[in-house]
């Protein structure tokens, strides 16, 4: 038994791949870990983020600067009554938001945190994901059928509709993506995630920069789609407060309404982490080939350290300005101990083991941090779309757009 | 490589268990006081006039049916694309002449008004 679990731990492969089903669980756990951090963290920093840019100061009593709000609004959605309204249909009511925090999660068997570090290593991996993220739009329908009201409803039809009419100018844009990989002298390319990461490494390019600027603009076409595929703003028609109140969970209360909060968050999380694989380079650094060598090996693996050293810095630099006054002395004992934790994390990084494990999954989670900070950007920058102009962007401009980059791209590939 | 797909059912079991109990467990700390005013459905306080499953309008229809079609010609495109450089020249041309024929039908439905929402 103690061999089965150790002898993982010396592979090169997946657990998925390994057969290894007990460290295929500890991945599981850890994912779904680290997801329900990650959603805490987004929905404070979310509301830190667009207070900021608004020029307010955001959530600051619960906790030092608000820290706990995200924690003490999961206790108050724990302990909400959970209201059925008497005319929905109570099994499709149930279903429903399991269905979408089910498939916004399933999604995570596949992301590569690292070319060892992912749950299993499927040779669909991007068709998987692909399929699965789009089944969420089963469990907003069923939603917004369920509540039997006028504004889920609503939400329900309009969310469908923008979900599947921008799923096609991903799936284009991700096809290029995908041509991409085949670049190579056997000519074949891959659908497996940990393969098209592979695949940048071996043509040392990130595939954004590759036929530039034909990489670019399918980035672009799937960054857009992507945030449309979330129902995230300035695409956030389905639940559009002033036109449908919440969208298609506008009956939902309490704790059934956080799962689709944590399926939202959970799905911009997925969808980010497909553009990072495609085309950001996955789990490696920048410039592995241009900087190459043991000392910028060294200097790149110091980076994580050294993040947490600086969070740490600045959280002990708040914790220097905080009001001197008693009632406060709870709150700067507070932020000081984050500052702390935050500083331990980061010595720990700098040993060796640790700091070589670590490094992919760094990478990687720095770099959908980045574009989960681009959502909150979008959010606090455009103004909403209205409903006809969402549709023609969708089918007039990305479309036609996918299939000319994807063109444009095979052609460049015959070419060059 | 069969167990490469293993570990989707331990997770989508793991995520079917830990849901509804997480739910259930939700349902002891809560309260539970359902009035007639809070069981209906939400128009703002106004009662509701009619039914909701009504009708709506039938663009929906049309963009359901455009997106079977266009859907099903990417997935057309993946195996292409994976053998894309072994393929060569003539996989291409082939292509091509597909997404050419897609393309008349793209003008046809815009030329239609199928695309237009107003």
């Amino acid at each position: 038994m103690l061999d089965y679990i150790t002898s993982y731990l010396n592979s090169d492969t997946t657990p998925g791949s390994a057969g290894n089903m007990f460290w295929a669980f500890v991945y599981i756990i850890l994912i779904f870990l680290g997801l329900s951090v990650a959603v805490i963290a987004m929905n404070w920093l979310e509301r830190k983020i667009l207070a900021h840019m608004q020029v307010r100061l955001g959530p600051m009593r619960v906790g030092p600067h608000g820290l706990l709000q995200p924690i003490a609004d999961a206790l108050k959605l724990l302990i909400k009554e959970d209201i059925m309204p008497s005319q929905a249909d109570p099994l499709v009511f149930w279903v429903a938001p399991l269905m979408v925090v089910i498939t916004s999660f399933t999604v995570f068997i596949v992301v590569p945190f690292g070319p060892t570090h992912a749950v299993t290593d499927m040779n669909i991996g991007v068709l998987f994901m692909l399929g699965v993220s789009s089944l969420s739009v089963l469990g907003v329908v069923m939603a917004g059928w369920a509540s039997n009201s006028h504004y889920p409803l609503m939400g329900a039809l309009r969310s469908s509709a923008q979900m599947v009419s921008y799923e096609i100018a991903m799936g284009l844009a991700v096809v290029s993506a995908v041509l991409m990989t085949s670049l190579n002298k056997d000519g074949t390319g891959t659908l497996s995630m940990i393969g098209i990461v592979q695949a940048q490494q071996s043509q040392q390019v990130w595939f954004i920069f590759k036929f530039f600027p034909l990489g670019l603009i399918a980035f672009f076409i799937f960054a857009v789609a992507m945030v449309a595929e979330t129902n995230r703003a300035p695409f956030d028609l389905p639940e559009a407060e002033s036109e449908l109140t919440a969208g298609f969970h506008t009956e939902y209360s309490g704790f059934r309404w956080s799962l689709f909060f944590l399926a939202e968050y959970s799905a911009m999380i997925a969808v980010s982490s497909i553009a990072v694989t495609l085309w950001l380079g996955g789990w490696m650094r920048p410039f592995p080939n241009a900087l190459s060598g043991e000392t910028w090996d060294l200097v790149f693996s110091l980076v994580p350290g050294l993040t947490f050293l600086f969070l740490a810095a600045m959280t002990f630099y708040s914790t220097a300005r905080m009001p001197k006054h008693p009632y406060f002395k709870v709150q700067t004992i507070g932020l000081g101990g984050f500052g702390a934790v935050l500083a331990l994390i980061g010595v720990a990084l700098f040993v060796p083991p640790v700091r070589d494990r670590i490094q992919d999954i760094f990478w990687f989670s720095a770099k959908v941090a980045l574009s989960m900070y681009m959502y909150i950007w979008y959010r606090g920058t455009f103004p909403r779309y209205r409903f006809d102009q969402l549709m023609k962007v969708g089918w007039k401009v990305l479309l036609p757009l996918g299939i000319g980059v994807l063109v444009l791209t095979a052609i460049a590939g015959i070419l060059f | 490589m069969p167990q490469n797909y293993v570990p989707i059912f331990i997770f989508i079991a793991f995520i079917a268990v830990m849901l509804p109990v997480t739910l259930l467990a939700a349902k002891l700390v809560r309260p539970d006081n359902p009035g007639k005013a809070k069981l209906m459905p939400y128009e703002c306080g106004i009662d509701p006039v009619d039914s909701s499953r009504g009708r709506y309008t039938v663009r929906y229809y049309i963009v359901a049916i455009l997106f079977v079609v266009f859907d099903v010609e990417t997935i057309f495109l993946f195996p292409w694309a994976v053998q894309f450089k072994a393929l060569g020249a003539f996989g291409l041309l082939e292509m091509l002449i597909f997404l050419l024929i897609l393309v008349v039908g793209y003008i046809w439905i815009w030329k239609k008004g199928a695309l237009e929402w107003v």
